[in-house]
């Protein structure tokens, strides 16, 4: 049986075991968006450079319908982020929320079933935001998801609310036994002057290929301020599609910052949709690609109405057969004149066989607008590498100084201390810094 | 200290370097003056081992050591620095940060053991106060935004930090107002020692007025075509380099 007739079955087998939950509806339609679709081919045009189609010919498992732990503590230890001791920590394995491995620490935090918050006090809420991000992302892998909402999360920050600990959201995939198709979502409501700080890892369990399609999806109220913080390092054996969709319904602040230093497959979709006046957004990405890793971002900042600020900075390093995309789109509607919108993209290319496809979008309606784009793809300057080199410094060392130098105006955007440490560290470790 | 023979070199197949010969002993200062494009930078570059250039010919011995075969990052551990006409500038990599590397990469080399934080600090406050340099200016990106001046300032502030036995200032009064270069004169002359040299490349002589010379070299079309006591920076000064021109017409290399 192929892939694709096992995802239909199994979709069958979800509808039929839970024909009363509230999510039967949506589940539905998006089925039907995906028997459409099918898994994205490299003719769609937002996946010219990423290929997973051919991915879906491996057997991947979807997860037993029942909620089974499979995975303990002890196996997911070494995927905790700094900091997890005083951090509430969310954890999916294969695509479902497990409650028995999570940690909420922080008082006002709420984290329910999403069907529950589906039919109870959060119904609104979420029938106007869930499966929001499929006006953005028309593919099947984003219908994919919606198709299986199954162990989903909402998370709901109140009002007013400042938590004092941030959420550490792990998505295990489990492919110790079997390949997973593992699909984790949630959906995230920030209400008005509240303040979160979300941080994303993943991390693939066992030697199995993986595919990991998770979504996020986020509403900001009125003076509410987000950090959402995405962390990849997973093994090469692994696939992943990330998908977080923002969307500011009030004046608030979203701070994002990714960062991407595995070597699999991965595919970002970071989207903003700037909903209300005076919003502001930043989104800061660092890439550090080796071996045959793959790493696609794709970003939208939609302009819907006046008067908001988007800044956009990218970086990446790419060494051995490693291959990149970025993909920045900015829309300004008609109606949100004085945008003032910024993007830029930047490649250091370290290989011959390594390379970067990069494309920024704009699409302006409004005639008062500030936007600017810009993107490189280059080497290391020789001229910098001569200057270390002619003080004593090993032409090794020069470069890793340089990339690292390079890295520094990202990295300078995660504002948790834990956090940035565990980085740094991270990338002198790639960059072989630790070694002088 | 520094012995160069029939130095040739060439960039992109065009003859730069056409046979230079020149001794540097411990404690002197030389200087090597001459119009634009007569290969002063050029030298300077080779010294230093900058890649782009072919060494064609000649010989350069450095206490004692082949310099030529040396990489540029040794040709620095043992003992050669070039200040930079134009010192690049490095974003998200600090000053201080840099020369700690630098230094401890020469101490590496020479089998010592780095500097721990508070000694690195003391030596770097001595070597501050010494070429007047500001500790906001370090803590800075390598030379990000730094005005001329404040650039070849730093460039003196490493050569401090670095303590070469031979420095090899390349057009640093290009771009400095007269106040600037008295700075970075005396900033140089502070480092001077009976054991180390200096070598001066400039095309005009008002950094002399600071840095004296010992020796004056004029370098033509490739060559040192005279060579005097620091008189002759007057010299050239007075009358322009095209009495040199003249005196010594370009001929075609055999």
């Amino acid at each position: 049986m192929s892939t694709i007739d096992y995802i239909k079955e199994h979709f069958d087998r979800l509808q039929s075991a839970e024909h009363s939950s509230s999510l039967q509806a949506i589940r539905q339609q998006a089925f039907q968006a995906f028997s459409k679709w099918g898994i994205p081919t490299v003719k769609h045009e937002e996946w010219k450079y990423t290929r997973i189609s051919s991915l879906f010919n491996k057997a991947y498992q979807l997860p037993p319908l029942q909620e089974a732990v499979t995975v303990s503590p002890a196996d997911i230890a070494s995927a905790f982020l700094p900091g997890h001791e005083q951090a509430n920590a969310l954890v999916f394995v294969n695509g479902l929320y497990m409650p028995s491995l999570s940690v909420i620490r922080s008082a006002g935090l709420r984290v329910i079933p999403l069907e529950d918050a589906a039919s109870g006090e959060f119904k609104e809420v979420v029938a106007k935001n869930l499966g929001h991000s499929r006006h953005y992302l028309k593919d099947g892998i984003n219908a994919l998801s919606t198709a299986f909402l199954q162990g989903a999360v909402f998370m709901h920050v109140p009002k007013g609310c400042t938590l004092e600990h941030p959420v550490y959201i792990y998505n295990i995939t489990d492919a110790r036994s079997a390949s997973i198709l593992a699909q984790p979502r949630s959906l995230v409501f920030v209400q008005e002057r509240a303040n979160v700080e979300i941080v994303e890892t993943f991390a693939t369990l066992g030697m199995t290929d993986s595919f990991t399609n998770q979504v996020m999806e986020m509403v900001v109220e009125q003076d509410a301020v987000v950090e959402y913080y995405k962390i990849q390092n997973d093994v090469s054996h692994a696939t992943l599609v990330s998908t977080t969709h923002i969307r500011q319904t009030g004046k608030s602040e979203v701070h994002t910052v990714t960062i991407s230093l595995g070597e699999g497959i991965v595919r970002n979709n970071l989207n903003m949709v700037m909903d209300a006046e005076r919003c502001e957004s930043h989104l800061y990405g660092l890439y550090l690609q080796q071996g045959n890793g793959h790493i696609d971002n794709h970003t939208i900042v939609d302009n819907v109405s006046p008067n908001c600020y988007s800044n956009e900075l990218y970086k990446g390093v790419m060494d051995g057969h490693a291959t990149g995309v970025f993909n920045g789109k900015i829309f300004v509607r008609q109606d949100a004149q004085k945008t003032n919108a910024y993007q830029s993209n930047k490649n250091i290319l370290l290989s011959d066989n390594a390379s970067v496809n990069t494309k920024p979008q704009l699409e302006i309606f409004a005639d008062d607008v500030k936007c600017s784009h810009g993107c490189t793809v280059g080497r290391l300057d020789d001229e910098g590498l001569f200057y270390l080199r002619s003080r004593g410094i090993r032409e090794k060392i020069a470069r890793s100084l340089l990339l690292h130098a390079f890295a520094v105006d990202v990295l300078e955007q995660i504002k948790n201390g834990a956090l940035r440490q565990y980085i740094d560290k991270l990338i002198e470790e790639r960059l072989e810094i630790d070694q002088l | 200290m520094l012995s160069i023979q029939n130095l040739r070199a060439e960039i992109e197949g065009k003859k730069i370097l056409k046979g230079i010969n020149l001794d540097i002993k411990p404690g002197e200062v030389h200087a090597i003056m001459g119009p634009n494009g007569s290969g002063k930078s050029t030298l300077a570059s080779v010294l230093a081992g900058r890649e782009d250039y072919d060494v064609t010919g000649g010989t350069v011995s450095f206490l004692g050591k082949n310099l030529l075969e040396l990489s540029p990052e040794d040709r620095a551990k043992e003992g050669l620095f070039l200040a930079f006409q134009y010192p690049v500038e490095i974003p998200g990599l600090t000053t201080t940060n840099f020369i700690k590397t630098a230094v401890n990469e020469k101490r590496k080399y020479h089998g010592q053991e780095p500097l721990d934080a508070v000694a690195f600090l003391k030596l770097m406050k001595e070597k501050m106060a010494l070429v007047n340099i500001d500790q906001s200016l370090l803590s800075r990106s390598l030379n990000e935004g730094f005005s001329g001046g404040e650039k070849k300032r730093n460039e003196i502030f490493q050569m401090a930090m670095l303590e070469p036995k031979l420095a090899i200032l390349d057009e640093t009064d290009s771009g400095l107002d007269i106040d600037a270069i008295r700075i970075v004169a005396n900033g140089v002359n502070k480092l001077r020692n009976k054991e180390n040299a200096v070598l001066v490349v400039t095309h005009y002589q008002r950094l002399l007025d600071y840095i004296v010379p010992d020796f004056v070299h004029v370098l033509y079309n490739g060559r040192i075509v005279k060579s005097g006591p620091k008189e002759l920076a007057l010299e050239l000064e007075e009358r322009g380099y095209d009495f040199i021109k003249n005196e010594f017409p370009v001929s075609e290399e055999v």
